[in-house]
């Protein structure tokens, strides 16, 4: 009975993932695959580490299943970060909006933000020019 | 005090990890933990004793089911686009207003817009989040604001403020 | 090793091989990043599915550090996109 569970969430998320991979081929841009790859995928994951949990707590082996929600934890924390990080950094190394994009509010923030030197580069230059 | 509580903390994921209770197990996750504890103490957020609020983490666990309602949502939804033989999308990036202020709390409301309908914030500066939509809502700051992030402002205010 | 595991394998793999195409034939730097990132979450997957098929949960830790270090790598990328100092 519990197995049973078990197989069906993971079949469900053995879609997601594929339809997540299937996003990524047929969207036009770098933000919408990222958008549906991770959103699918990362939800797809989760569930196939809940359909282990379920098979370790229900006599296999219970430690199997405190690690599978404890990974579980770890990829739903830090994926959503992984895909802010690339947009960020497509955007501002100068990946464009999609051609029949409706509208882009971050161009102006973008400029802000490369025309601001890091400190930690700032501080670079001061010591190689100083002697 | 803090100290003491990331102490707690990697210990007790160190043995939820190992799952044994044989002393050179025990001994080799105190060393380590005192080691993590003493050096990367200060990169913890500040304010950790809310931990121990019990209403914090009573909402907590209400959020837990509602943030995976949406995501479903979320996933369904995306999938029909992409299964749709036209790919119906209107991308764009549009600009809304939070009124959380905490940092935790705010790197919450990121990744909980990040995981739901169509929405991936790409930069967060102060109050204002930059928000990639795969299907643009109509209206102004204020009314896409709300249709955002307003589900979850409420409970996340309860949680990390 | 049971037919429900091998379909969630060729599941699986048929996920990596669009991801790989992705990989390949992606226009921009940023595209190869994204399939990347993805790919590592997918292996976390091939690494539950084999805790399974195995019943051993050894499996799992790879699982965890494979998560964990697919992030950090995930976030050198964008920094390096990005083309600023590491610090920032």
């Amino acid at each position: 009975m519990m197995l049973d569970v078990a197989w069906w969430i993971i079949g469900v998320g053995l879609a997601f993932d594929l339809l997540g991979c299937v996003g990524l081929i047929r969207l036009p841009d770098v933000y919408n695959r990222a958008q549906a790859a991770t959103k699918c995928v990362t939800l797809g994951t989760c569930m196939l580490l809940l359909g282990v949990a379920f098979v370790g707590f229900s006599g296999t082996s219970v430690p199997m299943g405190i690690k599978a929600l404890i990974c579980a934890a770890f990829v739903l924390l830090t994926s959503p970060v992984g895909a802010h990080a690339i947009c960020r950094g497509a955007y501002l190394s100068g990946v464009k909006l999609w051609p029949e994009s409706v509208e882009d509010a971050f161009g102006p923030r973008a400029d802000q933000i490369q025309q601001q030197p890091t400190q930690k580069g700032a501080a670079d230059r001061e010591e190689t020019k100083a002697p | 005090m803090k100290w003491l509580l990331c102490l707690f903390l990697v210990f007790a994921l160190w043995m939820l990890l190992m799952w044994s209770l044989d002393p050179l197990v025990i001994g080799t996750g105190a060393f380590f933990a005192l080691l993590v504890g003493t050096y990367l103490g200060d990169i913890y957020p500040e304010q950790l004793h809310k931990v121990f609020s019990p209403k914090r983490w009573l909402f907590f666990i209400l959020y837990v089911p509602y943030f995976l309602y949406y995501c479903v949502r979320a996933n369904l939804d995306v999938a029909f686009r992409v299964l749709h033989p036209d790919v119906p999308i209107r991308p764009g990036i549009v600009r809304i207003r939070t009124t959380l202020t905490g940092d935790m709390a705010k790197t919450f409301l990121a990744n909980s817009i990040t995981l739901t309908p169509g929405t991936l914030t790409i930069d967060i500066d102060g109050q204002d989040l930059y928000i990639h939509c795969i299907n643009v809502p109509p209206g102004d700051i204020a009314k896409r604001s709300r249709e955002i992030c307003g589900t979850f402002e409420p409970l996340l205010r309860r949680i990390f403020e | 090793m049971s037919c429900l595991e091998l379909i969630a394998f060729a599941v699986l793999l048929l996920s990596a091989v669009l991801c790989l195409y992705r990989i390949g034939r992606g226009p921009t730097a940023p595209d190869r990043a994204v399939s990347i990132d993805i790919l590592g979450t997918l292996i976390v997957g091939f690494c539950c599915i084999m805790a399974l098929a195995t019943g051993r949960d050894y499996y799992m830790n790879i699982a965890i550090a494979w998560a964990l270090i697919s992030f950090v790598a995930t976030l050198a990328l964008a920094k390096y996109l990005e083309g600023r100092s590491y610090d920032a």
